[in-house]
């Protein structure tokens, strides 16, 4: 059987396809301003017998493809278990959102928190604030890390902390300070609701932002738990879909 | 046939502004009331129509927000909102408004209430140790009595307001009964459809036009059940919602959850089973309101273990398979309680719990219906 998953995100799709429970491919899109024409556009010379829709624009696939759906909580727990079996904790940083699910022994779902009525502590704000400070987002980690020193910006909002960072920036600062007191802020956010939902056990990082090694190492520094991440982080939610649609 | 006393119920609900009209032009009152701890027997005790007031509809928030901090409890705001900009023909009705220091939000709301009618406010304890409290609170409600006599010139006697318990009391038992009804499974009432109904007969001028209504639709939703007959599958996952009162126009999440599969089956907060006591019909009149009212177990009273106690009753009566907890933006006291009702849902009894904060407007509507969607796979 070959299940197909497809997690429609508010800034990016990703798309994965099982057989017999490994992954055969994954594909990846911008959402841009019409989601399911790009997603369409995605899977449209792909072969599968079924597939299952999760993240934001699952329910207008659902109408549009006959496909049935699931949350993002069930399909990034679900995903994270294929990497690692023992996960206790999902900690998923997307574009626009951030959850932590918190697992039983038998990999259920018994608590969950998001955060998506906020940039802060998104890959969104990572993205602006790269752009501020003129990294790209794929340097940015390493940009942060290159800093001997941290510079803490003290707005929580998004769009006020890039005005801070521009005004800094013009106070002649440096941007790679800044930058390290940005990815502080995130891991800091990210820790508040890990500490709220789930104190203990491993964690599985996943989502875009788990690219970004620096974060992670951070992350790894504030938590003083193992931090595990799967192969393509930002395909966790897709291959959680996909099993899910194999009925595993 | 549950349809025909749906069309009823708007009906009596369309003729009971008439009604209210008539009352009054016969020289007869309505009294304003905001809140579950202030005994409405002694408006009915006088005449007096009592009138819910608890405003549950976010269009007047606009113009609350011209005075009150955006950043304050939906309802609090809808409540001023429609006494501010006269968009409630209750709200006009009412000859005396009765207020509650429930929590800061109110308290402060009311004083500036009071600039728009006059509002008389009940100084309601903060912990529920009779000892200390029951005493004081009589006085209160001993005061109430008084405002109540001065605002309809008529003398308010004990058997007065012992009848006015009895009938209470009889609209009581007939809340409970349409309640209860959900306790079959599958309910054969939706939550939305329960709601409604609590929420219209609260309005009316006739009290046992509200009784006579709750009786035949319980009837109805029985004989149902006896054919198993209802709206939603055995397998429909049953949900109590707890928490802050909810009505028509603050129904969000009742609506989404219903939407997602599920049932609400019961109502853990004082639109609903909050309401299901009896007062004594035994003892003094005023002794037993002030008694009864004051156990009410809202999250204004520290501590408050009367919720627990009721949770813990309701859970296993409702089978309840899941516990969805809505706090209103800015409600502290809900807010904070929910950690200790999270901790006993899930670890004394084992049920999957769902925390929600939201206002009354509709623009988090998707963010609700993930949580809630997830919330649901977990059950």
């Amino acid at each position: 059987m070959i299940g197909a998953g497809i997690d429609i995100g508010s800034r990016s799709i990703e798309c994965a396809v099982l057989e017999n429970g490994r992954i055969k491919e994954t594909r990846k899109t911008d959402t841009g301003f019409d989601p399911i024409r790009q997603a369409k556009k995605l899977i449209r010379d792909l072969s599968f017998d079924t597939i299952l829709a999760t993240g934001y624009g699952r329910n207008l696939f659902e109408i549009e493809q006959d496909a049935s759906t699931v949350t993002e909580i069930k399909a990034h727990a679900r995903g994270a278990l294929y990497s690692f079996p023992e996960a206790t904790t999902v900690l998923d940083i997307g574009g626009q959102d951030s959850k932590v699910i918190r697992l039983d022994p038998a990999g259920r779902v018994i608590r969950f928190e998001m955060n998506d009525r906020c940039a802060a502590g998104t890959g969104k704000f990572l993205e602006i604030m790269a752009q501020a400070l003129g990294f790209t987002l794929s340097s940015f980690g390493a940009a942060a890390a290159s800093a001997k020193k941290q510079l803490s910006i003290s707005s929580m909002c998004t769009v006020f902390a890039e005005s801070e960072v521009t005004s800094l920036l013009a106070r002649g600062e440096n941007p790679e300070e800044i930058a390290k007191g940005l990815h502080q802020s995130v891991v800091k956010r990210a820790v508040s609701m890990l500490n709220r939902v789930s104190p203990e056990g491993p964690v599985v990082f996943s989502g875009g932002v788990a690219n970004n090694a620096y974060i992670v190492k951070r992350l790894r520094q504030a938590t003083d738990r193992p931090v595990w991440i799967p192969q393509s982080p930002e395909m966790n939610g897709a291959v959680g879909a996909a099993l899910l649609a194999c009925n595993d | 046939m549950k349809s025909d006393l749906f069309k009823k119920l708007q009906q009596i609900t369309e003729q009971n502004l008439i009604d209210i009209e008539t009352h009054k032009q016969e020289g007869n009152h309505a009294i304003g009331f905001y809140c579950l701890y202030a005994p409405t027997e002694l408006a009915v005790a006088a005449n007096a129509i009592p009138l819910p007031l608890c405003g549950t509809r976010q269009d007047p928030i606009e113009a609350a927000e011209e005075v009150l901090p955006r950043n304050l409890c939906p309802l609090i705001k809808s409540s001023y909102g429609f006494a501010a900009s006269d968009t409630c023909p209750f709200f006009r009705f009412s000859d005396l408004i009765v207020a509650d220091t429930t929590c800061d939000g109110k308290k402060k709301m009311f004083e500036l209430m009071n600039e728009i009618k006059p509002v008389h406010v009940l100084q309601l304890p903060q912990q529920q140790n009779m000892d200390l409290f029951l005493a004081p609170w009589e006085t209160e409600v001993a005061q109430l009595k008084q405002k109540v006599e001065e605002l309809t010139g008529k003398s308010i006697t004990t058997q007065d307001i012992r009848d006015a318990i009895r009938l209470l009391n009889r609209e009581r038992t007939a809340q409970k009964r349409l309640m209860d009804v959900c306790k079959a499974k599958p309910s054969p009432l939706t939550g939305m459809e329960l709601l409604e109904i609590l929420f219209k007969t609260g309005f009316f001028a006739d009290k046992e036009k509200g009784i006579a209504i709750m009786n035949e639709i319980a009837d109805t939703c029985e004989a149902l059940s006896k054919n198993n007959e209802s709206p939603f599958k055995k397998e429909t996952p049953r949900i109590l919602l707890t928490g802050v009162p909810v009505g028509l126009g603050s129904d969000k999440v009742v609506k989404i959850i219903e939407e997602s599969g599920a049932c609400v089956v019961a109502y853990e907060n004082c639109s609903g089973y909050k309401k299901a006591f009896q007062v004594d019909e035994e003892k003094d009149p005023i002794a037993a309101l002030s008694a009864q009212y004051l156990s009410i177990p809202c999250s204004v009273m520290s501590p408050n273990q009367g919720r627990l106690d009721l949770l813990g009753e309701m859970i296993p009566e409702f089978s309840v398979d899941g516990v969805v907890d809505l706090t209103w933006q800015a409600c502290h006291t809900y807010n904070v309680e929910a950690h200790q009702i999270q901790q006993f849902v899930t670890e004394k009894l084992s049920i999957p719990y769902l925390h929600i904060e939201t206002d009354y407007s509709l623009s988090d509507t998707e963010q609700l219906r993930v949580r809630i969607e997830a919330f649901l796979e977990m059950v």
